[in-house]
């Protein structure tokens, strides 16, 4: 650990004090003295190459540079003396020698660091007459656009492909005046944090390339926003003009996203902007969708759903809502639902087990601050591709294991990492309870504490790598076990998440849910669960979750964001749910395929972007925010639709007048609620059979939601996935499948060809077949399959 | 005596002659009155009428959608929305600089740092449909295609001064 004790110096006749060992451009940002810079980053390394924070310190001979200086006590520093702006005037001329004059076409032009300290730096005239050099520009991928001419060689981006996103992406090759940037392996930049060297680059060398000369910054509008695909719950500035947001760039927030965004989170605006935007309320008659007002489209709502809801109250009535609508939304929809009699509503769409629901605890979370992530000794990861599912928690593991911390994986995949991992256990979907037995049983074995009766299997014996795990666990001072979405997936999740409990329980680690979209804590608080209510409480009785009510078929159902085919776990038996229904309403923001061939009322709605709202991340931080641009066309707030819903139902209170009257409303009924993720009951999952092949449904991370998989830009990236089936060499080998290009996918009564590809990551037993992606299986995402020769 | 002066002053009618001598003076010296249409006043090389785009001599258009004269336009007449041509280059879809607005100052040349938007020398402006009002980008161009010769004159005259 860094020596705590301050140091002493005196700058521009200032007294500062300085933590030891700090260096002294971290001294004078403190205290707000500015000391021009373009290499140094506080999130960064030092690397002291672009010279032009020199300062004079008393007593060296030289101008030192402050970023690679520590201060030492005593020392007397002048950031503005004639020796030290020489010293900076000089470097200014240097670095403009090779910087092209052209300001006008550059994307950069009005925020630019250069242009910025040019302004104060910089000599009126240049004496630089001879030849400016010129750079061809490597096409890097469809998020980042480059202009190497106009790189002044800071090397942030390289610093940050080395020390952030874990790949050596980009790269400084040459010397001297031919140094370039450039990608070491000349494909696309593949991180899932790419787009962060965007914001790093101090000049326009690398910008936005779906931003690219759509605006100047002057002219745009900043809205704070919080994003809502994984549940990091990133804060970041929307910046619109006019009714579009045009881009989105971080936040700083040191205790969630840093300075950092996902590339997902920066660029799903697109889908926003996307050409299949619900414009107007839409009625299905005679199988012919007709543009209606509001007021019709509401009056056939409520009356189809009446009408399907007959005689027995509610209890033909099925609500489903996306986990990234909004706390206000999911809160409403909660009301409604009740308020018609039905407890058949949940939000848990890709879950594929809910037989130990009642043990889900009533404030689920991660166990921790996002922050504490990077601080964890232990970590053991089930059933995620932490990387691409949540990509700034995994950047603060990766923190962790950069500084020794034992992070072991378990997943029917063997999935990248970019930092060194202690164990990874790939088992298929099968094998995955065993495996995770397997270090239960250690766990037991080594603590002497008993599992739950039937929880760990007869005769289950831990290998070396299962011990190792549970020692970690236990030895670690700060140890986690986390459930990821693919673990969520799983038809015996009740007992993974009962054995990842045990686990945490018997070492002393704790248990962290990794909460798969950014509002799923929120509509667990919210009570769009069959089983409890708003606050955690449970329901009196409880109604049929979202596997359950698609199993039975409803008559009546109302959809909050859901796009049935690619949002749920098994697509299949949700279209032929909501076919059979009589009436299927659905709120959603664009008109895709399914919601047009299955939905009966179509009422368009605000996008994260153009509707106020909560949300509640994986740590349980509540963060609100305003609608940046105003809805398209006819759309309206969702808040509003459903109150207007509510209304029209005549069902008490819903007579909000804004949002935040709903949201007092939510944190209300959570008042005396923290993250707490002790469960309620004692867990009695069922344990499915399952046997031979089985799928894997990871959804892919451009995949996640409506509006990601709208964004142009992110599905043109190499992270985009076409439905394709995966298999082990072995089970392709034993299948006599090597060398065939198309396979039979049979899931139950389906029956689809896919091309096949080999591939070593899947574990033996698996068969990855990505879901949420068109033309993939609509089957159940993990269930057994049989793979054939077309 | 004043009495006597005042008298024969009227009497022959003084005042009225002096008058009429500069009447008749203006009477028969040159006329400055210019008889427009048929005639025009003399303008100078700075004269700021109505707007134009240029081109460079190969018949490319200088303007690369900067918007600095957007934002230096203190009457706020200019729209610019612009997008990567498909050669990859920065150029405007839409360049509207809205007549009814412009207080013609002369700000969006100064700013120019192409010299691509400049005022011309034209200013003979009627409109008798809405919407006339609005410059289009087809218009600007086709403006500064027809005057180019002028424009680029007075630029020429004007350089020592820049």
């Amino acid at each position: 650990m860094a020596d705590d004790s301050k140091v002493t110096i005196q700058v521009d006749g200032q007294t500062v004090e300085a933590r030891k060992g700090a260096m002294l451009i971290e001294a004078t940002d403190a205290v707000g003295i500015d000391i021009p810079r373009f290499c140094y980053h506080k999130k960064l390394s030092v690397a002291a190459n672009c010279r032009m924070c020199l300062v004079e310190v008393e007593k060296a001979p030289k101008p030192l540079p402050a970023c690679a200086t520590p201060v030492t006590e005593g020392m007397v520093v002048h950031t503005a003396s004639p020796l030290a702006r020489g010293a900076q005037k000089g470097t200014m001329e240097f670095l403009l020698i090779n910087h092209p004059l052209d300001c006008p076409i550059c994307d950069q032009g009005g925020e630019c660091e250069l242009q910025d300290v040019a302004m104060g730096y910089g000599g009126d005239i240049s004496r630089y007459a001879e030849g400016k050099r010129v750079v061809p520009n490597p096409d890097i991928g469809p998020l980042i656009s480059t202009d190497l001419t106009r790189c002044i060689h800071c090397t942030r981006c390289v610093r940050f492909g080395e020390e952030i996103a874990g790949l050596r992406e980009l790269g400084a090759t040459g010397r001297g005046e031919h140094t370039t940037i450039g990608t070491y392996i000349k494909h696309a930049v593949a991180s899932e944090l790419s787009g962060n060297v965007i914001d790093l680059c101090p000049v326009g060398a690398l910008t936005s390339k779906p931003y690219r000369f759509t605006a100047r910054p002057w002219e745009l509008r900043q809205q704070a926003g919080v994003a809502m695909h994984d549940g990091v719950g990133s804060n970041f500035w929307l910046h619109t003009r006019g009714s579009r947001v045009l881009r989105a760039v971080p936040r700083d927030n040191e205790s969630i996203n840093e300075v950092w965004l996902a590339d997902r989170d920066r660029y799903s605006y697109l889908g926003l902007n996307a050409s299949d935007r619900l414009l107007t309320p839409q009625v299905k008659r005679d199988g012919a969708w007709h543009p209606c007002d509001w007021s019709e489209a509401l009056r056939v709502a409520a009356q189809g759903l009446r009408e399907a809801a007959g005689e027995e109250g509610g209890e033909q009535l099925g609500f489903l809502a996306a986990p990234n609508a909004t706390a206000e939304e999911l809160f409403l929809l909660q009301k409604l639902a009740r308020g018609l009699g039905s407890a058949h509503l949940d939000h848990r769409l890709r879950q594929g087990d809910f037989s130990a629901q009642a043990a889900e605890p009533r404030h689920p979370w991660l166990g921790m601050p996002v922050a504490d992530l990077e601080g964890v000794d232990a970590a053991l990861v089930i059933g995620s591709h932490l990387r691409k599912e949540q990509p700034l928690l995994n950047h603060r593991l990766r923190k962790a294991a950069l500084r020794g911390a034992q992070v072991a994986f378990l997943n029917p995949l063997e999935f990248d990492s970019n930092f060194p991992v202690a164990h990874s256990l790939v088992a298929s979907p099968v094998a995955l309870v065993t495996e995770l037995a397997a270090v239960a049983a250690a766990l037991a074995g080594a603590s002497g504490k008993a599992a739950p009766a039937g929880l760990i299997p007869e005769g289950t014996a831990p290998g070396e790598a299962h011990a190792a795990i549970a020692a970690h666990l236990s030895e670690g001072e700060r140890a986690t076990v986390l459930l990821g979405a693919l673990a969520v997936a799983h038809p015996a999740y009740g007992q993974l998440a009962a054995l990842a409990r045990f686990i945490a329980d018997a070492s002393g680690a704790c248990l962290g849910f990794l909460a798969p979209a950014g509002n799923s804590v929120g509509a667990a608080l919210a009570g769009v669960l069959p089983h409890r209510l708003p606050g955690g409480d449970d329901a009196a009785a409880s109604g049929l979750d979202a596997r359950a009510m698609l199993e039975q078929p409803r008559r009546g159902y109302l959809l909050l964001g859901v796009e049935p085919e690619l949002d749920c776990w098994d697509p299949a038996t949700a279209a032929s749910a909501l076919d059979q229904a009589a009436c299927v309403v659905a709120l959603s923001a664009f008109t895709s395929p399914d919601l047009l061939e299955l939905a009966d009322v179509l009422l368009p709605i605000a996008g994260y972007a153009e509707t106020s709202g909560t949300a509640v991340n994986a740590a349980g931080d509540w963060q609100s925010w305003n609608g940046a641009v105003p809805p398209p066309g006819e759309a309206r707030q969702g808040w509003k639709v459903l109150r207007v819903l509510g209304n029209e139902f005549g069902i008490e209170g819903f007579a909000q007048r804004d949002s935040r009257e709903v949201l007092e409303e939510l944190r209300a009924a959570c008042a005396d609620l923290a993250p707490d993720n002790a469960a309620p009951s004692a867990p009695t999952p069922t344990q499915p059979v399952l046997d031979g092949l089985v799928r894997v449904g990871e959804v892919p991370i451009y995949a996640c939601d409506a509006v990601v998989r709208r964004a142009a830009a992110l599905q043109a990236t190499d992270d985009h996935v076409e439905a394709c089936v995966h298999l082990a060499p072995a089970d392709a080998e034993q299948l006599g499948l090597n060398g065939v290009a198309q396979v039979s996918v049979t899931q139950g009564d389906l029956h689809l060809t896919l091309p096949l590809s080999v591939d070593a990551r899947v574990a033996p037993g698996s068969v990855w077949i990505p879901a949420g992606v068109p033309g993939s299986s609509r089957g159940p995402a993990c269930g057994p399959v049989t793979i054939d020769k077309a | 005596m004043n009495t006597i002066v005042n008298y024969l002053r009227s009497l022959f009618l003084l005042e009225l002659l002096k008058g009429l001598k500069l009447t008749g003076r203006y009477f028969l010296s040159t006329k400055f009155t210019v008889q427009y249409p048929e005639e025009k006043t003399p303008q100078s090389n700075r004269f700021r009428g109505i707007h134009a785009l240029r081109r460079y001599a190969n018949g490319e258009e200088r303007c690369i959608a900067c918007k600095l004269c957007e934002a230096v336009c203190p009457a706020l007449a200019i729209t610019i929305e612009a997008e990567p041509r498909d050669d990859g280059q920065r150029r405007t879809t839409l360049y509207d600089i809205d007549l009814f607005k412009c207080v013609y100052c002369g700000y969006c040349e100064e700013a120019c740092p192409v010299d691509a938007v400049v005022l011309t020398r034209v200013y003979e402006v009627a409109f008798d449909r809405r919407g006339q009002n609005i410059m289009t980008k087809q218009k600007l161009l086709a403006m500064g295609d027809e005057h180019e010769t002028q424009i680029a004159a007075d630029r020429t005259t004007d350089a020592r001064f820049r």
